[in-house]
């Protein structure tokens, strides 16, 4: 039994703890945002946050999720209430999206970029980037639109709850 | 969702992008229906040989194992093949090359799969092999088909290339080398099937022809077309290499043995290095000469790829590396002959730029090194020999569509990156030299003559009022869909809320032809035009009569209404949605893409495909710096100038010239599948690398719009073109930086530092 948190949900998962983290939540969770294109953790399209921070979810095992916090792409929304995250609607705005299929591991490494450096130069972008691989677009569009989404987070932050505010 | 018109020549978002970036959106990949089979094949592992024995006994006492299936348990042909069916579902008794499938494996789950494929025993003895096209046509060279080793032979002549030699001023021999190229597409070769009761096969499936795939699963297995429905969603990626069966035949033979359960084939990413086709790999001789005035005279060349174990398109790939062997230029006297030969490597195919990306190469670094001899500007040089409407190109055919290389090079030459290079050149840092290279290139559109380029489009008015247009060509994420969109927003005027797009589905749309050739919009778009203006009549008509109206004239159809425009009266269409019946609901538009009429004589080489008539034209311009310490090539800037008619959506216009760079730029620095023996030695991400956002320069890119009155609003297809120009480029840049003479791609750092040390 494996427990974590997945988007902001507990779960408690009778899966075999070598079982992969890609499989685990495309197949048995049915979690098919989360895309595998090569297996051997080289191309980045598996990519989740897990406790925030980018990870291989094909080089993972489940096991490995105990009392973790994991976001897929199909959490990602979640993360600020309603509609799309600030990278999900850039990456739509700017064109950053062709076949689509390395964009929910490319838009999960951007919010990590952006968490770690709210306001990242083109350069810092392109290295946080590097990791996952793109086949259609050339990455000038996918740039575009992370530093657009980086602009627009730091100039319009969400608006937290009183709680939450820094004493 | 927004209530914005979707109209053609505006940067509409992708109307796909919201289901892609929330991860909503259903690939073939993400289907996994219940009680599913897994399917895997068992590969050859040996390049050329004879099957004496296939052991799979151990394989099927398996648990978790529903059957293993072999050569005799394929009905039918057992033969799939584009053009030339050459190639085995499976193999029965010869192996062509290491990827060929000797088994086909059912089982539970992938873990039982991936033991019943180990535990199979293939017993071959191996043939003598080869794997170099120029070997592959010596008379004493291992014969891989009965017919022999030559899949293609042809020759293009055009005035009398051997005596105009004689008249030129300056003339260039060289040799020129691309490798094989791996199509690198994020989701792999997949998909699931199943027969239903009824006996019909259905297919989801990632390819680019589901309409023909029909065609193969039938003859390969010996099955009705009809009786097979293939259904094929958004790709993840393909640029040719999911046109043609990969995984069809495979599955649609799993379905027959899998008693109504579903089938999942998903090739791992190795398995599809191994498997799957390629750019083909090229030879090209060069000789070309000019006259002392600066004009392009004479050309000869000889032209060798390497098609691999089986023909796929390598015929039609040659035929459209001989059609684009002299550039996009006036060239009076040509010589262009071709071999596409049989070896035991992996399978050449289609891929983006389809044989012109090789020999934009060569002729790009020729006209350099003309233009150097003859001590001219080599912008200039081009310009001055540039194709117009009117010219024969190097195949004597006339140009009678737009024609648009000139203002291509005329936008680049005003462009502050040409004017500004010889300043950014000076300014390298130490152990760095820059140096700037351009290229024109140009790509044919359409499937040539010979194959008709035909699309039927459909477009259905729902009971909730909507436009539903079912698509035929695929969008492997080049975003035709969206395009789709626009020319239908466009002629029945409505914004995205009424109108939906249907992904390809042989029971449901009609057939349209693949998405390839950069003939997707311009074919299907034409047929859409056609049906959505036959529904536009139709709505105003209806709306007649609802009015009672005289006549039909003073009706336009607007944002949901049709508005009687003498009366200001309108009726909703929601309205007109209820009333009418469902026979009255359609519009269905047809067209055949224009073909040459002057077809030059190639002996009796090109049986379809050649000539073509319609061309998209690119001038690109690279910045490199080379580290002197490393030879590592960094392309700083880019610049594509980009010739395609008129432009239906720039964003998405931008889109296909960004990525169509970017694999070019690859292709020049780094991707090559490496070969030893027929054997990939880089079969991973981990050693065939690909351009990473570390890789790409901001790419600028601007459009030279002209019109092609023949296309949809003007267009024509240009996903291709920018792909066969930057080999060129980069390889001219680093000439101009360190004066090293490229001529074998890829450009790594450890060629260039070898040739930069053997520089005296």
């Amino acid at each position: 039994m494996v427990r974590f948190v997945l988007n902001g949900k507990d779960m408690q998962i009778d899966a075999p703890p070598d079982r992969r983290v890609v499989d685990l939540l495309r197949e048995d969770l049915g979690l098919t945002g989360t895309k595998e294109g090569c297996g051997a953790g080289e191309c980045g399209a598996c990519t989740v946050l897990v406790d925030g921070e980018t990870r291989l979810s094909c080089l993972m095992l489940a096991v490995q999720l105990e009392g973790r916090q994991v976001t897929t792409i199909e959490g990602l929304q979640r993360e600020t209430g309603a509609g799309l995250h600030p990278v999900q609607e850039a990456f739509v705005e700017y064109g950053a999206v062709q076949c689509g299929f390395c964009t929910p591991g490319m838009a999960l490494s951007a919010v990590r970029i952006i968490r770690r450096n709210p306001d990242p130069t083109r350069a810092e972008i392109r290295e946080g980037l590097s990791g996952n691989l793109c086949r259609c677009t050339g990455y000038v569009k996918i740039v575009e639109a992370v530093e657009a989404a980086a602009w627009k987070m730091s100039n319009k932050p969400p608006e937290k709850p009183a709680k939450d505010a820094a004493p | 969702m927004k209530k914005e018109l979707l109209e053609v020549g505006y940067a509409v978002p992708r109307q796909d992008a919201r289901a892609k970036v929330t991860g909503e959106e259903k690939y073939a990949l993400d289907h996994y229906p219940e009680n599913l089979l897994w399917a895997g094949a068992k590969r050859a592992g040996v390049a050329h040989g004879r099957i004496l024995e296939i052991d799979f006994a151990a394989a099927e006492a398996l648990p978790g194992v529903f059957a293993v299936l072999t050569r005799k348990d394929v009905p039918g042909t057992n033969r799939q093949g584009i053009v030339h069916k050459d190639q085995p579902v499976l193999a029965g008794e010869r192996v062509r090359h290491r990827g060929d499938p000797v088994a086909l494996v059912l089982a539970e789950n992938r873990e039982v799969l991936a033991q019943a494929l180990s535990l199979i025993r293939v017993e071959i003895e191996p043939l003598p092999a080869v794997f170099d096209p120029e070997e592959a046509l010596k008379p004493d060279a291992p014969r891989i088909h009965e017919r022999g080793n030559l899949l293609l032979h042809a020759k293009i002549e055009k005035g009398k290339a051997e005596e105009a030699f004689s008249e030129c001023a300056v003339v260039v021999v060289e040799t020129f080398e691309a490798p094989c190229q791996e199509h690198c597409f994020l989701e792999t070769e997949n998909g699931v099937a199943w027969q239903e009761p009824d006996g019909k096969i259905v297919m989801i499936v990632s390819t680019q022809a589901p309409f023909r795939d029909r065609f193969e699963i039938a003859h390969a297995l010996g099955l009705e077309a009809g009786s097979i429905r293939i259904i094929s969603p958004y790709l993840g990626g393909a640029f040719g290499g999911k046109d043609g069966a990969t995984v069809q035949c495979l599955l649609a033979l799993a379905a027959l043995h899998a008693q109504g359960r579903p089938v999942k084939m998903w090739w791992e990413r190795e398995e599809s290095f191994a498997a799957g086709y390629k750019r083909h790999a090229a030879r090209m001789y060069y000789r070309a000469g000019a006259r002392a005035d600066g004009t392009l005279h004479a050309l000869q060349c000889r032209l060798y790829y390497d098609s691999g174990a089986y023909a796929h398109l390598g015929g039609e790939v040659l035929e459209l590396g001989m059609e684009h062997a002299g550039g996009p230029y006036r060239i009076p006297h040509t010589d262009i002959e071709g071999w596409c030969v049989y070896t035991n490597n992996p399978i050449g195919g289609a891929m983006r730029g389809f044989g012109v990306c090789q020999v934009s190469f060569a002729f790009e670094r020729v006209m350099d090194l003309l233009a150097a001899k003859l001590g001219l500007d080599p912008l200039d040089f081009r310009l001055k020999n540039a194709l117009q409407r009117g010219d024969r190109n190097c195949t004597g055919v006339t140009l009678v569509h737009s024609t648009g290389i000139v203002p291509c090079l005329e936008a680049l030459k005003r462009h502050a990156l040409w004017t500004g290079r010889e300043k950014w050149k000076l300014s390298a840092g130490p152990f760095k030299k820059r140096g700037a290279g351009l290229a024109a290139v140009f790509n044919a559109m359409g499937y040539g003559r010979g194959l008709p380029d035909s699309a039927v489009a459909k477009v259905e008015f729902t009971p909730e009022g909507r436009f539903r247009i079912y698509s035929g060509v695929p969008d492997m994420g080049q975003g035709n869909a969206t395009a789709f969109l626009q020319i239908a927003g466009e002629i029945l005027c409505q914004d995205a809320s009424r109108l939906e797009l249907i992904q390809p589905d042989t029971e449901r749309c009609l057939p349209a032809g693949s998405s390839s050739a950069g003939r997707t919009t311009y074919t299907f778009g034409n047929a859409l035009i056609r049906a959505c203006r036959e529904m536009k009549a139709k709505l105003c008509h209806r709306a007649a009569l609802v009015l009672m109206a005289d006549e039909e004239r003073g009706f336009a159809l607007l944002p949901g209404k049709v508005r009687h425009l003498p009366s200001g009266r309108d009726v909703d269409l929601d309205f007109l949605a209820r009333l009418l019946p469902e026979a009255d609901r359609s519009s269905v538009g047809q067209t055949v893409m224009p073909v040459s009429q002057d077809v030059p004589d190639t002996g009796k080489g090109f049986i379809i495909g050649f000539p073509h008539v319609f061309f998209s034209y690119a001038a690109h311009l690279a910045y490199v710096e080379i580290d002197e310490l490393t030879g590592k090539i960094e392309v700083r800037e880019y610049l594509a100038v980009t010739e395609g008619g008129r432009v239906i959506n720039p964003q998405g216009f931008e889109q296909q010239v960004h990525g169509a760079v970017a694999q070019g730029i690859g292709y020049a620095l780094m991707e090559q599948v490496a070969l030893d023996q027929g054997q990939i030695l880089n079969p991973n991400f981990a050693d065939y690398l690909l351009p990473t956002s570390l890789d790409v320069p901001d790419i600028v890119s601007v459009s030279v719009e002209t019109v092609e009155p023949t296309g949809p609003f003007g267009m024509k297809g240009i996903g291709e073109v920018g792909a066969n120009a930057p080999v060129p480029a980069i390889a001219g840049a680093v000439e101009d930086a360190i004066g090293v003479r490229l001529t074998r791609s890829p450009f790594t750092g450890g060629r260039v530092l070898s040739m930069l040390e053997e520089t005296p």
